[in-house]
């Protein structure tokens, strides 16, 4: 009974021991996690660990580990490709491949998950967090403990979703879980509890980063930042996390609901006594669909920025891209239906999706020809960032293209759930998102780290990444017009073979262009002193994260700046530059008011991360103390007075001046 | 941009406005995670849903005592609130404990329905139309029960913590979050209770 009541369902034999593929993904991980250990305890470290970094509250810091939790997971996504193009690679006829169908549909529903909740999603953080508050001349986000408990509610996510590598077995339904799929009866095991407790704990995390950013913008911009005046970039960070704040609630309650079904028996979505499953299909995509425009209107934000800076002139048509963002916000939330005319709502509901679909391109259009329009007659610098720029061009387009084809019902009917739609939106997702992730972090890494990263190696990734995404998805959308379905783990037809040949050699591109980004790192990591950005405006930038020393000083701004126009740090170059710099000795610094760090938010999430795993596993004891953990945790926090404190003057004053020395 | 004029050098969240203005947020999260349940209600409950309705089981003079705990509770916050602008927090301490004792009426009378309910038959796990009462009326009974929790956190902090500014933000918060739970029962009662009986 008591080993009931603290173990639960879990037993060894949940670790499956008769799987060699997965025990070695295990043993890897494993590994790994002891080796960061062992080292962090050889070179005695743990307590700058702890101090400054997992309960540091400072902005730069959490999106730094934003990046790196999102450069782990890309790894660990990015390998479930690697196994599913080569099991379709070999897979034809006769030969059954290696994956067996249990353990393949795990592999392409964690790639799901992993991708979007655990690589796009803290990659985007992670540029909010090291770009918006620098951006907008604030010397912190607007709840910075918040902003702790945030980024490990999402960590706590992620490391639920590799635990079910090793203990249980992951869901077997696809990224979104599809009921009657998800149900008790049809998945019995743990896998779709792993799946709605790994996002329903990392949901949260993003709901309340969401509620974060939107408080910083819209509150603490410095003086003279009128809304007009916020570079897009905040723009469209802030478009992005007000459809956080309306959709995440959405993925929250369909998650919950769905926990509901399979812990307590009841019928929402069940195919009997009253569920509805299309209630779930609807639910998950209110959500699903902004959540895609949450993904990719960052990413135009940094396009906006890149282009700009590296064509050294004034984005072109400033206001019709606040617009276009602003109006593909709204329509984000009135075509979720697109993603089931398959339905069978009725024509009349369908082409109003299907129009409103397509509308959205509209405003698209609009933001590639100003950004086309700022490169005209610009002085192109064509550094890496803007070389991710010029790939997404053609890529977007592409992928834009087969999203309005597939926008016109009758079409979708024919190429619903086929690698058509997996080419389509691989397209927009890697040719848009990661694309524009990449330039923005290779943009940033200075202002994050204080050096520059490698060109030479960057513009090799580069190259491989975009060549092997060519030539890993164009062979999809072949075979999807020819009818292939997605997520099919074996075919007898070899008709289709040579595609998935080349799709897989596609695949290994990118797996070279990954291993060319790792070299990158390392290789700039070693010429840091030479990649050193001095300056701290490596780029001759527009914004004000460029006026700041690089990496930005704790309290970011030792003076809050006013600003009076839209690229107030170019403004200032061009008027100030030729009068000399206004030197610190004439400046009075004044004691900075800055908050402490605290141990609260990575408590909270790990008691949040024991209740998940209780959850999943029924182990009722561990499930009531994380419970009361998280409660009584959030509880002593609102007792503690001692938050926050005053960073002196002279301190300031040195780190001022150490940074003017170094950029003389 | 930099200006030679030293700006104040004040704490970034120090701001009560900023505060208060992120609470404002996740109010309104929480009214799209009460919408899609309402929903979800409604879309289970279209007539011919199988299963028996709830209007068979359901004691209507319940209903109106609970709704009227609530909104009392809810006018004897708003006097605590009016003492603590006068700084007579012994008077808040009082108004709050009586909030209490409301709200935890109403959470008891709600409990009670709900086993009255389970053990005539009306189960949760019955049909949807019952999952989808149970969830949304229960969720809402959970976010009283928070809020009670809160109340019994406040009326300590009102002995413990000596920065009123503190305080009085809290009690805005707390405010805000009461009120609004008031908001949603009225749509509960009238969605699921009153629509339901007719």
């Amino acid at each position: 009974m008591l080993e009931h009541l603290l173990f639960g369902n879990l037993t060894l034999e949940a670790i499956p021991l008769h799987s060699p593929i997965i025990v070695g993904a295990g043993l890897f991980m494993v590994l790994v996690a002891l080796a960061v250990v062992v080292l962090i305890t050889i070179y005695g470290q743990w307590s700058y660990i702890w101090n400054e970094w997992i309960t540091s509250v400072d902005h730069k810091k959490i999106g730094i580990m934003y990046l790196i939790l999102s450069g782990v997971m890309l790894l660990r996504g990015f390998s479930d490709a690697i196994l599913m193009r080569s099991q379709q690679a070999i897979a034809a006829g006769n030969n059954l491949g290696y994956l067996p169908p249990e353990h393949y549909d795990q592999i392409f529903s964690a790639h799901g998950v992993i991708m979007i909740f655990f690589v796009a999603m803290p990659m985007m953080f992670a540029l909010l967090n090291i770009a918006v508050p620098l951006q907008i001349g604030a010397r912190d986000v607007a709840y910075p403990y918040l902003n702790s408990l945030s980024f490990w509610l999402t960590f706590v996510g992620a490391m639920l979703c590799n635990a079910s590598l090793v203990i249980g077995d992951f869901a077997k339904t696809g990224w979104l879980a599809y009921p009657p799929l998800a149900e008790l009866y049809y998945s019995p095991g743990v896998g779709v509890d792993y799946f709605i407790w790994s996002l329903q704990i990392a949901g949260v995390g993003t709901l309340l980063a969401g509620i974060n950013f939107i408080a910083t913008i819209i509150k603490m911009r410095c003086k003279g930042m009128t809304l007009m005046r916020m570079p897009i970039f905040v723009w469209s960070a802030l478009c992005a996390m007000i459809l956080v704040a309306l959709a995440f609630p959405v993925l929250t309650v369909t998650l919950a609901l769905l926990f509901l079904d399979r812990m307590f028996g009841m019928h929402f979505f069940t195919d009997f006594a009253g569920g509805n499953i299309m209630m779930y299909i609807n639910l998950i995509w209110v959500w699903g669909h902004p959540e895609v425009y949450i993904l990719i209107l960052p990413a135009f934000g940094v396009f906006s920025e890149v282009v700009a800076t590296f064509s050294q002139k004034v984005l072109f048509g400033y206001v019709t891209m606040v617009w276009a963002i602003a109006i593909i916000t709204f329509l984000s939330f009135v075509v979720w239906l697109h993603h089931f005319f398959t339905m069978g709502a009725g024509a009349d509901v369908n082409a109003f999706f299907g129009v409103a679909t397509m509308i959205i391109a509209i405003p698209t259009g609009v933001k590639v020809f100003n950004w086309l329009f700022t490169m005209y007659q610009g002085r192109i610098i064509l550094a890496t960032p803007m070389l991710w720029v010029t790939a997404f061009f053609t890529t977007f387009a592409i992928g834009g293209m087969t999203g309005v084809m597939m926008a016109v019902p009758p079409v979708d009917f024919q190429v619903h759930n086929s690698l058509f739609l997996v080419a389509h939106f691989h397209n927009v997702i890697i040719g848009g998102v990661l694309f524009g992730y990449f330039a923005g972090i290779i943009y940033w890494f200075p202002k994050a780290f204080g050096f520059r990263l490698d060109e030479t190696w960057g513009k090799w990734a580069f190259a491989f990444w975009v060549l092997g995404f060519y030539v890993a998805f164009m062979p999809l959308y072949v075979l999807g017009l020819n009818g292939f379905m997605r997520r099919v783990n074996h075919y007898s037809d070899t008709m289709y073979q040579p595609y998935f040949i080349v799709a897989a050699i596609g695949a290994g591109l990118i797996l070279i262009g990954i291993f060319l980004q790792i070299g990158q790192l390392i290789v700039s990591i070693k010429n840091r002193h030479a990649l050193r950005d001095r300056t701290g405006d490596p780029w001759h930038g527009r914004t004000l994260e460029w006026s700041v020393s690089s990496p930005a000083p704790l309290y970011n701004f030792a003076v809050l700046p006013t600003v009076d126009s839209r690229d107030p740090f170019w403004a200032y170059k061009e008027t100030h530059l030729a009068e000399g710099h206004v030197h610190p000795k004439d400046l009075h610094f004044q004691p900075i008011h800055l908050p402490k760090n605290t141990a609260a938010g990575f408590i909270i999430a790990m008691f949040a991360g024991i209740t998940g795993f209780a959850l999943i596993w029924h182990m009722w004891i561990p499930g009531v103390i994380g419970f009361l953990g998280v409660i009584l945790t959030l509880i002593a926090k609102t007792f503690s007075t001692d938050t926050d404190y005053y960073l002196d003057a002279e301190t300031v004053r040195r780190t001022e001046l150490a940074h003017l020395k170094e950029a003389i | 941009m930099q200006s030679d004029v030293i700006a104040v050098n004040e704490h970034h969240s120090d701001n009560d406005t900023t505060d208060v203005f992120g609470f404002w947020l996740y109010i309104m999260t929480d009214c799209i995670l009460f919408a899609c349940l309402f929903a979800t209600f409604i879309v289970l409950n279209l007539p011919g849903a199988p299963g028996p309705d709830l209007k068979n089981y359901l004691n209507l003079s319940d209903v109106l005592i609970e709704t009227f705990l609530l909104l009392f509770s809810n006018f004897t916050f708003c006097l605590a609130v009016l003492n603590l602008y006068q700084d007579k927090f012994a008077k808040v301490q009082a108004w709050l404990a009586i909030s209490f004792l409301l709200g935890a009426s109403f959470v008891f009378i709600e409990v009670s329905e709900f086993i009255h309910l389970a053990n005539e038959g009306f189960r949760w796990d019955l049909s949807g139309k019952a999952s989808s009462f149970f969830t949304l009326v229960g969720t809402h009974g959970l976010h009283v029960s928070c809020g009670l929790l809160w109340i019994l956190l406040m009326i300590m902090q009102l002995f413990l913590l000596k920065d009123t500014n503190a305080i009085k933000r809290r009690m805005t918060y707390l405010g805000l979050f009461w009120n609004f739970l008031d908001i949603v029962w009225i749509f509960v009662f009238t969605i699921v209770y009153l629509v339901g009986a007719i």
